[in-house]
């Protein structure tokens, strides 16, 4: 036997408070993990959603340019239109990549769900809207190659909703006229796979916006300085520009007070989880007090003593670490559930993401944390004089 | 026979508040290797103070100890705690009124725990196996404290004090806890240690029979030996 047995034996003396002990330290270690997945987790998923936009800026009509990056994002209402000449002019421009124009146009679908919802038509020019998005990929079927026409790709979510193959067809909502699904998208984890796509002339038409656009999504070239074309494009009459890079950190701006809130809940739950290990080590200590003189009676240094009452500790929090970072993995699907029911809004995509990194940075915290917790009690554990425990006998 | 322990005008001198309780005043003992030395005395007369001295379980006020012809407590040096570790890890093993068993090891474990904090004491299978033989609790091995009479945890209190192989052997009441029958075990166990293997045992009882076993028999009154 070696002191490290004692120690793990010596745990399981008082089995109820080892357990609550490790409980405490188990909600803490979750807490944090948690906390820092969904730091982690958010900033991806609205990157990846920024970038499966496909471009860096868009030009909307001038309005709200929170109002706008709603509207990227999630497909938002209260839609602005802006005239279609423009794109010609922007896209002949030579900092200008690739430039995309789209109609955006959202319905009220009765049927959709329980109570109703919302239903996103966006009108795209396939050719560019395609090469912008090259990472989009089919179930079946392909881009619509027309302009115009009654044809329509869903997104994989809207396919699931719909009930819609390719060769199905269906009707837009408020509309007597059938499209023909000529293609499904694959799963993106973005707001595209909500979409209903169709060719930009035939919404256009569809939903009487002749000649009017929501926004052009536009791609630069390579070493362009997109300050200073951001400043050109705010001399075109009556558009919002808006920077992918803005969108992102106005978003991040307000996500980032309430993150500051809940690292410092993670804070406060590890300090307490602290003198939890404290409070527990130290009742242990008090209460085999005499034992400890018994063991010095033995042969046992006060460094063997400080040694094994740091032992029992690092095992308590190792084991409460471990079992909160498998708590974290395991349960992350329902904190993302909660977190996104409390989240003004909340990016497609993992919004929890708990790697090795994270789960060491946290395993390490929480055992350097209860080691510390552990030390004042190790310490009157070594201070422990035979004769004092024999005298309270 | 060569003398083991000597000690030399020992006082051990404790305050309370302005009043000064000499527990042990002025002492002069010799005890040989081998010797029984029962230590008797009412309550509060210092017997227990005298063996936590020469146990160097406490430094005293001023006096000598000798152990085996080397100086332990000269004139006026305290001796730090990890400094007396090491002294009683050399010469000594502690038996009390209460076991002291760990409660979650077994009767084995509890036997080899020295052998975790002192690096010399390395105790075979086959030794221990005959210590507790002799002790009567080679078939209680691998049962906790919990199953065993309070005889069988004494004895395995006193297979703990063994495994160090000690030179002397301290009991403080060693059968305090136990009736008449256990007692006599007890007592009949200490003769056969001190028979077999030639320890020297000093042991603090207030029971005549027990007391009867020692060669030597020392009563402490008012912290000296009357």
């Amino acid at each position: 036997m070696n002191v490290f047995q004692l120690s793990y034996k010596n745990l399981f003396r008082r089995k109820v408070r080892t357990l609550f002990t490790i409980i405490g330290i188990t909600l803490s270690t979750w807490v944090l993990v948690t906390l820092l997945g969904f730091n982690k987790g958010y900033e991806n998923s609205l990157n990846d959603n920024i970038e499966g936009m496909g471009f860096q800026i868009v030009l909307t009509a001038k309005g709200c340019p929170y109002e706008a990056a709603t509207l990227m994002l999630k497909g938002g209402t209260g839609l602005r239109y802006m005239p279609e000449e423009m794109v010609a002019d922007v896209a002949s421009r030579k900092e200008v990549a690739q430039a995309t124009a789209q109609l955006m146009h959202v319905e009220f679908d009765p049927n959709k769900g329980e109570n109703g919802g919302s239903v996103v038509y966006l009108g795209i020019d396939p050719t560019t809207f395609a090469e912008m998005k090259p990472y989009l990929e089919f179930t079946q079927g392909k881009w619509f190659e027309q302009q115009t026409g009654n044809v329509v790709v869903l997104g994989y979510e809207a396919a699931e909703l719909e009930q819609r193959e390719v060769g199905d067809l269906m009707l837009l909502s408020g509309s007597e006229a059938e499209y023909e699904v000529v293609g499904v998208l694959k799963r993106t984890g973005t707001q595209d796979d909500g979409m209903i796509f169709l060719p930009l002339q035939t919404a256009q038409k569809a939903f009487n916006k002749q000649n009017e656009l929501t926004m052009l999504g536009i791609r630069l070239n390579k070493d362009v300085n997109q300050t200073a074309f951001e400043e050109e494009l705010y001399k075109l009459p009556d558009v919002q520009v808006v920077s992918m890079a803005q969108v992102k950190n106005t978003i991040m701006g307000l996500v980032s007070s309430a993150k500051v809130i809940v690292l410092s809940i993670a804070f406060i739950a590890f300090i307490i989880a602290m003198f939890g290990v404290l409070n527990t080590v130290l009742m242990s200590v008090f209460e085999r007090y005499q034992e400890i003189g018994i063991l010095k009676s033995m042969g046992a240094m006060p460094k063997d003593i400080f040694k094994m009452i740091l032992i029992e500790t690092t095992i308590l929090c190792s084991a409460g670490g471990l079992l909160g970072i498998g708590f974290s993995y395991l349960f992350s699907g329902i904190s993302e559930v909660a977190i996104r029911y409390f989240l003004p809004f909340a990016p497609n995509g993992k919004l929890i993401l708990i790697d090795s990194q994270i789960a060491l940075f946290a395993f390490v915290s929480i055992t350097l944390i209860g080691i510390v917790g552990g030390m004042y009690p190790a310490w009157r554990a070594s201070k422990v004089r035979p004769l004092d425990s024999i005298r309270s006998e | 026979m060569k003398s083991i322990i000597s000690v030399k005008n020992l006082t051990k001198i404790y305050e309370r508040g302005s009043e000064k309780i000499h527990a042990v005043d002025g002492v002069n003992l010799e005890i040989n290797q081998g010797d029984i030395v029962s230590v008797i005395g009412e309550s509060g007369s210092g017997k227990t103070t005298l063996v936590n001295l020469i146990g160097c379980l406490d430094n005293p006020t001023s006096g000598e100890l000798y152990l085996d012809g080397q100086q332990i407590f000269a004139q006026g040096v305290e001796l730090s705690e990890s400094k007396l570790t090491r002294i009683r890890s050399e010469f000594f093993g502690y038996v009390f009124q209460k076991f002291f068993l760990i409660p979650t090891l077994t009767v084995k474990e509890n036997i080899l725990l020295p052998s975790i904090f002192q690096s010399k004491v390395k105790t075979s299978e086959k030794e221990l196996d005959e210590i507790m033989t002799l002790l009567g609790i080679l078939k209680r091995k691998n049962h906790l404290p919990s199953e065993l009479s309070g005889g069988e945890m004494q004895r395995v209190a006193i297979a703990r004090a063994l495994v160090g192989k000690p030179k002397i052997l301290i009991a403080d009441e060693p059968t305090g806890n136990l009736d008449s029958k256990r007692s006599q075990e007890i007592k009949d166990l200490l003769i056969k240690l001190n028979k077999e293997f030639g320890i020297t045992i000093i042991m603090v009882t207030h029971s005549p029979e027990l007391a009867k076993i020692g060669n030597r028999m020392i009563e402490i009154k008012d912290g000296k030996i009357s």
